[in-house]
């Protein structure tokens, strides 16, 4: 009769094979689409597994086929309502050139100029810093505080004994049971009906001899056999370091349009989504300044219309400040980033930025980016004072004047500097 | 049989367990035999997952198949459409072997599962083990096996000549797909282990004759063939509609692996073409059968009428055709075409009218039973319809022709549903059906013999139908990866002008 099976228990993904494959084909495409998710769709978002918008081009599967535009067809439709035999139907504007496939095309593929890739979290980071490694020193910091932490991993058939799963190996040893006992139990029950049968003495008595063996044999199956035992596997897993804290630091001056703010908005989600695949655990403290510094919520950072004259240094007093009162640099890895139009008041403020980096956040964080939203050639005063840090290992500047530049700026500042001269 | 109220309060609970599963099976299974005589393989119903239908969508259906990126694709494709709710997967789907799997998601309700059992497990099932296409084109009872000594031997080729080697040559089968069916000759029948032995015995023999020094000349007896071609100045002396096949065995210089490769592929493409030569009918008898034998164990009174209610409403979107005009439309919904006509062949038989006496005097009076089984198993989709498509039929839908020349500024009516317009539109709606209006008539034509080893295609241009351009130049680069020498296309016309031509 027919069999049921349940096979929703078996494990998923057979396709994934399959998908990695067609990833792998696709990859080049993928990395392109990543700039381009960074400048159009709203970044946040993006740190939960982003939608790759994937041409069609390059993964199509040609065949020798018509060419639907050309030659005479015929085709018949369904639910006539209002012909008549030999009437005619003016083609549509742009029909039979350039217009496709569709119309006239009995083949059961449906056009597409794209379609999305969803990658998972894990994919979509992959692509996404593939390219980019934290500055070298943080690397090396990293390195030597990483855990690591077991993960179950299956069964396995050798280990130690205090891993012993009693369970799965009592399966185990149920299913040999059961599968060697009936086999005993069949090749019994043919010999007794042989021995129904048998007249002659003896081969009678041969035939007893014989049961009587199997039945012991039957009967003192072994419990346990090693093949039997099933052990708790394993698996070393390496732990990101647990905790970083981010410094948003943004001039909302009056000169700051919105296209400055879109801009630094984009950068500050960049590097969260950076911090994020190193650490378990992100907190970011949003710093808007103007006249004032004052900390923020997001909602706020983000979209508060308020506005004034432009004072940088306390902006970077309260961050050494709330650094010193909450995030202790010996437990937290600290970054800093600090996106401004580089205009500042006076120049004295600009000194006075770049004394508070030089003398007290540079050495207790872990790394500070500096951008600058401005067209070149101009260049501001807070440009001109930092431009003596520049030497520093964990400080780096760069300017950024359009959407599509905070990518390979980004790249830029955070590239493997393994070619860089390495002192250690 | 157990109690009918029983089964009734079973079948009317909205949520199914395994006992119902097994109900459902144990009652369409004897309705089908006991009333509709249908003979069936062996069923194995699996209850799967949307992720797992999304993985049997892929794999185009089978259980397992080689690794190949165009699968990922597929998956990828499918289940992002499913995601955003464009696509809804169906409700079953069942692989033409023995036994016959079927898969039912498992988040359908009872009355879909009683369903899909009664539509898969009895339609298909009984439509794969008796049409005729499917018993002279297919063996049922090993392509699961042999599907898994396909993927073994090409993961074994990955490892040792490299992935992305072989994704080359299946790239390059996959796009040839199409022209790897053998039309005339049935193929001998599919076995995974004499596929394995024959393997065995080429690579031993490989072994044996192998020797460095010998390796690039030919044999003595391809020399002698190659006397004997050389005599009759043209190889081949016919033309050869199966490129994979000519290609398989006459590529001058391509390694075993890749004519193994190529032979896997051409032996699913032939696995399949009977489901792209008989979709209508399948569908169709399918529906047919469904409809039947619940509307049976209602009648015995094993549903209820809320089931019925259920049932009636999934029936119909079954079988529901959007009209021409409609932004539903997407062609012919198969369902709907072949349940009507195998309805409209009953109905003849029981009741027929003047005009089906003059139309199909053979079904008059006949057992209604008998005639669907006839049709069921001796035709397909295209001798199908010329055979049975009535005057009727054609009216209930309204079908029309159309015309559509491109050298016209207008599309024009040719036919409708009227008494001039049947036999046309019977005429039209069956060439529409027949291969050669889908797949390009291509064949090879001769083979250099001499010096370029160059391999000439021809391309027979019917209804002044051209090759798309693009495509046609990515397949022939794909023909000469396989062939390994230059390879030449010409798109020639009845009077024997080339139209178009392609060279790589």
């Amino acid at each position: 009769m027919s069999n049921i099976i349940d096979r929703r228990k078996n494990t998923k993904g057979k396709s994934t094979n399959n998908r990695q494959k067609f990833l792998k084909r696709v990859e080049d495409q993928i990395k392109e689409a990543i700039p381009d998710i960074i400048s159009q769709e709203s970044i946040k978002d993006s740190s939960g597994g982003g939608k790759v918008k994937v041409p069609i081009k390059g993964i199509s599967e040609p065949n020798f086929r018509h060419d639907p535009r050309s030659g005479k067809k015929h085709y018949i439709r369904p639910g006539n309502d209002k012909f008549s035999e030999g009437d005619q139907i003016p083609k549509p504007e742009g029909e039979g050139k350039g217009s496709g496939k569709g119309k006239g095309s009995n083949s059961p593929e449906v056009t597409q100029d794209d379609f999305v890739v969803i990658l998972s979290r894990e994919e979509f980071l992959k692509y996404f810093f593939e390219d980019l490694e934290l500055p070298n020193m943080v690397k090396k910091y990293m390195e030597s505080t990483t855990t690591f932490k077991n993960h179950r991993a299956g069964y396995t058939k050798n280990s130690v004994p205090s891993r012993l799963n009693v369970k799965t190996s009592y399966q185990q040893s149920l299913a040999r049971q059961i599968s060697i006992g009936g086999v005993y139990a069949q090749k019994i029950k043919k010999l007794q009906e042989q021995l129904a049968h048998e007249k002659d003495e003896q081969v009678r008595l041969d035939l007893e001899t014989e049961i009587k063996r199997l039945v012991k044999l039957k009967d003192t199956i072994p419990f346990f056999e090693d093949v039997d035992l099933r052990y708790n596997n394993f698996e070393r897993v390496p732990q990101p370091a647990t905790s970083a804290v981010m410094f948003c630091i943004m001039d909302v001056s009056a000169s700051m349009g919105y296209h400055e703010k879109d801009i630094a908005k984009r950068f500050f989600t960049l590097l969260y989504i950076f911090l994020t695949k190193q650490y378990t655990n992100v907190d970011i403290v949003y710093i808007r300044h103007h006249t004032e510094s004052k900390e923020v919520d997001e909602e706020e950072f983000f979209n508060s219309r308020e506005s004034g004259g432009t004072v940088v240094a306390p902006s970077l007093k309260l961050m050494h400040k709330i650094m010193k009162e909450r995030y202790d640099p010996q437990v937290w890895n600290v970054y800093c980033c600090q996106a401004s139009d580089g205009d500042v008041w006076s120049n004295g403020d600009a000194v006075e930025c770049s004394q508070i980096l030089k003398n007290d956040v540079l050495t207790e964080i872990q790394y500070m980016a500096y951008i600058e939203i401005k067209n070149r050639g101009l260049e501001g005063y807070l440009w001109h004072a930092y431009k003596k840090l520049r030497k520093v290992e964990n400080f780096s500047m760069k300017n950024i004047n359009d959407v599509s530049q905070i990518w390979p700026v980004f790249k830029a500042l955070f590239k493997k500097k393994s070619l860089v001269n390495d002192d250690n | 049989m157990m109690d009918k109220e029983k089964f009734k309060e079973m079948f009317s609970s909205p949520n199914w367990d395994f006992e119902t599963i097994k109900a459902a099976d144990e009652l369409t299974s004897w309705v089908g035999k006991e009333y509709f005589k249908l003979d069936t393989y062996i069923n194995q119903i699996e209850i799967v997952t949307s992720e797992q239908m999304l993985d049997a969508y892929s794999l185009i259906g089978l259980p397992t198949s080689y690794p190949h990126w165009k699968f990922g694709k597929d998956f990828v494709i499918n289940q992002s459409s499913y995601k955003k709710g464009q696509m809804g997967l169906s409700y079953e789907m069942v692989i033409n072997s023995d036994p016959c799997i079927s898969y039912n998601m498992e988040n359908n309700s009872t009355c879909m599962m009683l369903l899909v059992i009664a539509h898969a497990c009895q339609g298909h099932n009984a439509f794969f083990k008796n049409n005729y296409m499917f018993k002279d084109w297919t063996s049922a009872d090993s392509i699961l096996d042999y599907m898994v000594f396909a993927r073994d031997y090409i993961m074994m080729c990955e490892e040792e000549y490299g992935d992305e080697e072989v994704e080359k040559v299946l790239d390059a089968c996959h796009s040839l797909m199409d022209h790897g069916v053998d039309k005339y000759k049935k193929p001998p029948k599919l076995s995974a282990e004499k596929e394995r032995e024959r393997l065995k015995r080429l690579t031993k023999a490989k072994k044996e004759n192998y020797n460095e020094l010998l390796r690039t000349l030919p044999t003595e007896d391809a020399l002698l063939k190659q006397e004997k071609y050389r005599k009759q100045k043209k190889y081949p002396l016919e033309p050869e509609e199966n490129l994979l096949y000519f290609i398989e065995k006459n590529a001058p210089t391509l390694p075993i692996w890749k004519r193994e490769i190529i032979r896997i592929v051409r032996k699913v493409a032939q696995y399949y073409y009977p489901q792209t030569m008989t979709k209508v009918m399948n569908e169709g008898f399918a529906t047919f059968m469904h409809y039947h034998i619940i509307n049976k164990l209602f009648d015995l009174g094993y549903l209820g009428d809320g089931f019925m209610l259920e049932f009636l409403k999934s029936h119909s979107g079954v079988i529901f055709q959007p009209d021409y005009n409609s932004k539903f439309f997407s062609g012919l919904n198969p369902y709907t075409l072949g349940f009507n006509i195998f309805m409209d062949i009953k109905r003849i038989c029981q009741d027929p009218t003047e005009e089906d006496k003059a139309w199909f005097p053979d079904l008059i009076g006949k057992d209604w039973l008998d005639e669907v089984h006839y049709a069921m198993e001796n035709f397909r989709d295209d001798s199908f319809i010329a055979q049975y498509l009535s005057p009727k039929v054609i009216r209930d839908m309204k079908l029309f022709g159309i015309f559509d020349d491109e050298d016209n500024e207008y599309y024009e009516i040719k036919a409708i549903h009227n008494e001039r317009g049947y036999r046309k539109i019977r005429e039209m709606l069956s060439n529409q059906y027949d291969r050669s209006n889908r797949v390009p008539d291509i064949q090879v034509d001769q083979v250099d013999l001499h010096k370029t080893s160059k391999l000439t295609l021809i391309h027979n241009i019917h209804d002044e139908k051209l090759l798309d351009e693009d495509e046609a130049d990515s397949t022939v680069r794909h023909v000469r990866h396989l062939w390994e020498f230059p390879v030449e296309l010409h798109s020639r016309n009845k009077a024997g002008i080339d139209e178009d031509f392609y060279e790589c």
